[in-house]
């Protein structure tokens, strides 16, 4: 009875699932359509700009929207949708003029009061923005997030269609940049006020890049094609682009060496040697605004008040073997918070950067004697890092340099990300942990700032009142040479305090199809779609 | 019991704000205590509706859902056709050349379809067919047709038909010696025939009853072969939805589930009744 039951079962499922095969999607080959894919690491949490924050979403976002300010193909920060602007003496008021040919993708001109209504619907409570606080200089944002004022008090007006003013609290020389991000651009407010949190539905979804969104099928591909109305539309070569969600990396390069893809998000660390000898000149690697460290929880012993053993773990960490035995994918040694590459920024250096590993050594185990640590009292820590074959290696060799090195035991333990994350935050257990930090735009304010004591991000907890009062006095400086100063020695106060320790600068990876004309490696990473282009019938698909 | 994994579905290296965790706390209900959202969450739930998911801002479970149950259940349907074809006839065939050449090569392959697990599989012949021959497509999206279906179907069916192969053997050789076989070939029926009209039906029995843990095995197969060739099915949104935190994305999968298996065995009870008339008057 059991036994039929369950076949009948099965004669169901099969029955079923026949009838949906036999519905498969038409095949509709656009044979003069140019089509370029690109792989995509994990799907974008959302199109909407002011409720997505992932690096893949923004990569989307770019090409089907455009802020203020974009960045030309070279690299520059150049003008989006404003054709111009002014910035006041005070550095505190900026004045953007819009382009008259900027267009929604339904004909709609972009006005200035769509950015009004944008910036305001980026800060308001009733939006959840995880980026909201992104524009935190602009008057009132920060109360307007809090719920102690209406958005309407946001320092953002539109005086008349085509000109938007925005105003300061305090001099902000990376406003600019912060303007190209995707968390600023404009929504439709119409197509809002109709459709409602469905707005973002292909179809729905109106947009103002060089591509629309035509479909997306969430784990799988987001389809975009040209926007006739883009002003800039007669300069963009592809007409329809497929950002492809692949999770896995192995899957991903698989789809690349088949023809399916022509840039890939990422390349299999394992895989690199391996592609350096088939295929150099495909493979893009480029120093990108990223710090991989391992923070200390400044709150409980044995690291609370105890910069010299900070000081001596970071010492004996040889960094060099891990970016040539580890990560192996052409990385930078860290010994500095802020990357180099940085606009208008020479980073500080650790004091002991120029040494060799043996000195570093010597000089570790007398800070760690003069720490009270030795064979009488061994010192015994806990280093946590998130699960992953790549963050395990580098566990197991930070582990044994301490060990020869210093003598300390470590007990390395792996965890779930998200309960890395939550156990870093929380403090309690934590000792060493593994965490990164990626620039949002480029400045070395990005890096600097999540040390500050009062920022959610700072995760070890760092509390120096000379760093933060060296980055207020920054923050109000208008004049960029100064500024920089200003920064650059809260840096060398940063490095001297060791709040952890950072290990290496990441690299940004990408296999580039030889078809693909116009890619430019650059610190951001940033590749708009629209400045690409495929060089006629290859063989791709 | 989900809420109990630690970390949130908003948890990130970017730590938000106090003010900024409150505001999406709040677009989410998880501000209210947990019975307030328990019951907010059934009674959505009775109205067809699994609310929105944490992760992908723009989609609700249910959306999710009905997007991807049908590529599942196309891809487990097609690869349990495949194992019970191929399998069956594997072994029916070792069966009646027993003990020659042919039937240990179909028990080695089977006996290395069994131990090889899909992960390795599904690669390598990617690696095979698409990379080197370029025969069949490497992975989804953007592929048409049913050529896409091909490398992701057999991965899946691999250690089915290697199962059911070795299961069909071992039972119609059990059969194949019993009386009434050999008193039809005592009767001169040849052996095709005695296969087909008689020992076939009974030697099906241990692979009805395989049926059941074979539609689990698929199951839990699909998730490993929806990774590899990226195939935006269920399996792939249960674990992502897992690794994220995404409370309603996970609760809606295992409530859906949940719910076709239930339903799966009243319609069978029903058609039981209907089929035979002796369930109906118990």
């Amino acid at each position: 009875m059991l036994r039929d039951m369950i076949s009948l079962r099965l004669v169901l499922l099969v029955a079923l699932g026949l009838t949906l095969v036999s519905c498969g999607n038409p095949v509709d080959p656009k044979a003069e359509v140019t089509t370029l894919h690109r792989g995509l690491s994990i799907d974008p949490e959302s199109v909407d700009p002011h409720k997505s924050r992932s690096v893949q979403a923004a990569e989307v976002l770019r090409d089907i929207g455009e802020g203020l300010l974009s960045y030309s193909a070279s690299g520059e920060l150049v003008g989006g949708v404003a054709k111009e602007w002014t910035v006041a003496e005070d550095g505190l008021t900026y004045t953007f003029l819009l382009r008259d040919d900027a267009r929604w993708s339904n004909g709609d001109p972009v006005t200035a009061e769509d950015f009004a209504f944008s910036f305001r619907r980026l800060v308001d409570p009733d939006t959840a923005a995880f980026y909201a606080e992104m524009l935190g200089s602009i008057v009132n944002v920060r109360t307007i997030i809090a719920g102690e004022k209406a958005p309407q008090d946001l320092g953002v007006v539109a005086v008349d269609e085509r000109t938007l003013v925005i105003t300061l609290d305090q001099p902000t020389p990376y406003l600019l940049s912060l303007l190209t991000s995707p968390s600023t651009f404009p929504v439709h407010p119409d197509s809002i006020a109709q459709h409602g949190d469905a707005f973002t539905r292909p179809g729905n979804l109106l947009s103002n890049g060089a591509y629309k969104l035509d479909a997306w099928e969430p784990g799988s591909v987001l389809v975009l094609s040209r926007n006739e109305y883009y002003w800039n539309n007669d300069e963009t070569a592809i007409d329809a682009v497929n950002h492809h969600v692949l999770t896995q990396e192995m899957t991903e390069l698989n789809r690349y060496r088949a023809g399916e893809i022509h840039i890939t998000g990422s390349v299999p660390p394992d895989s690199i040697q391996q592609i350096r000898a088939e295929r150099p000149a495909e493979l893009h690697i480029a120093p990108y605004l990223g710090v991989y460290y391992y923070g200390f929880n400044l709150t409980k012993p044995p690291f609370k008040d105890n910069p010299q053993l900070r000081a001596a773990l970071s010492m004996a960490v040889d960094r060099d073997v891990l970016v040539e035995q580890i990560t192996g994918r052409g990385e930078a040694p860290a010994y500095s918070w802020v990357p180099p590459g940085v606009n208008n920024y020479e980073p500080r250096r650790l004091a002991y950067a120029d040494m060799s590993q043996d000195e570093r050594n010597a000089h570790a185990r007398r800070l760690i004697k003069e720490a009270g640590y030795g064979p009488d009292n061994p010192l015994q820590i806990e280093l946590r890092y998130n699960t992953s074959d790549t963050q395990q290696r580098m566990a197991l060799a930070i582990q044994s340099m301490w060990k020869d090195a210093l003598g300390i035991e470590t007990t390395i333990i792996n965890e779930e990300f998200q309960v890395l994350l939550a156990n870093t935050q929380a403090r309690e257990i934590t000792q060493v942990f593994r965490s990164s930090w990626i620039g949002d735009y480029n400045d070395a304010h990005t890096f600097l700032s999540i040390m500050e004591s009062d920022n959610p991000a700072n995760q070890p907890a760092y509390a120096s009142e000379e760093f933060d009062s060296l980055m207020q006095r920054a923050a109000q400086q208008v004049d960029l040479d100064r500024r920089r100063l200003w920064l650059e020695e809260a840096e060398r106060v940063l490095l001297a305090d060791h709040p952890g320790i950072p290990l290496y600068f990441y690299v940004s990876k990408h296999l580039v199809s030889p078809d693909v004309v116009g890619w430019g490696d650059n610190v951001l990473d940033y590749h708009y779609s629209q400045h690409l282009s495929l060089v006629p019938a290859g063989a791709t698909p | 019991m989900v809420h109990a994994a630690p970390g949130g579905p908003f948890d990130a290296e970017r730590t938000l704000p106090p003010e900024i965790e409150a505001n999406i706390a709040r677009a989410y209900h998880l501000d209210e205590p947990l019975p307030a959202q328990f019951v907010r969450y059934l009674s959505g739930v009775l109205k067809g509706d699994l609310g929105p998911s944490y992760r992908y801002r723009d989609h609700t479970v249910s959306d999710l859902i009905a997007n991807a149950f049908p590529l599942s259940l196309k891809l487990g349907g097609m690869a349990m056709l495949l194992a019970l074809f191929i399998g069956i006839a594997a072994g029916s065939f070792a069966a009646l050349r027993r003990n020659s050449a042919i039937d240990r090569l179909t028990m080695v392959v089977s006996m290395t379809g069994i131990s090889v697990p899909v992960f390795v599989i599904a690669p390598l012949m990617v690696l095979l067919f698409a990379v080197k021959l370029r025969w069949l497509p490497a992975g989804w999206s953007g592929n048409e047709g049913v050529a896409r279906f091909v490398l992701p179907v057999i991965s899946l069916a691999l250690p089915q038909i290697a199962y059911i192969a070795k299961l069909t053997r071992a039972s119609m050789i059990d059969v194949l010696s019993s009386n009434f076989v050999r008193t039809a070939r005592g009767q001169g029926l040849g052996a095709y025939a005695v296969i087909r009209y008689h020992a076939l039906k009974p030697a099906m029995l241990p692979i009805l009853s395989y049926m059941g843990p074979a539609i689990a095995a698929i199951l839990t197969g699909s998730v490993v072969v929806e990774e590899v060739f990226g195939i935006p099915g269920l399996g792939q949104f249960f674990v992502r939805g897992a690794l994220n935190r995404d409370y309603t994305l996970v609760l809606g999968i295992v409530i859906f589930y949940a719910t076709l298996i239930v339903l799966l065995n009243l319609v069978v009870d029903i058609l039981y009744g209907v089929i035979d008339p002796r369930i109906r008057q118990r």
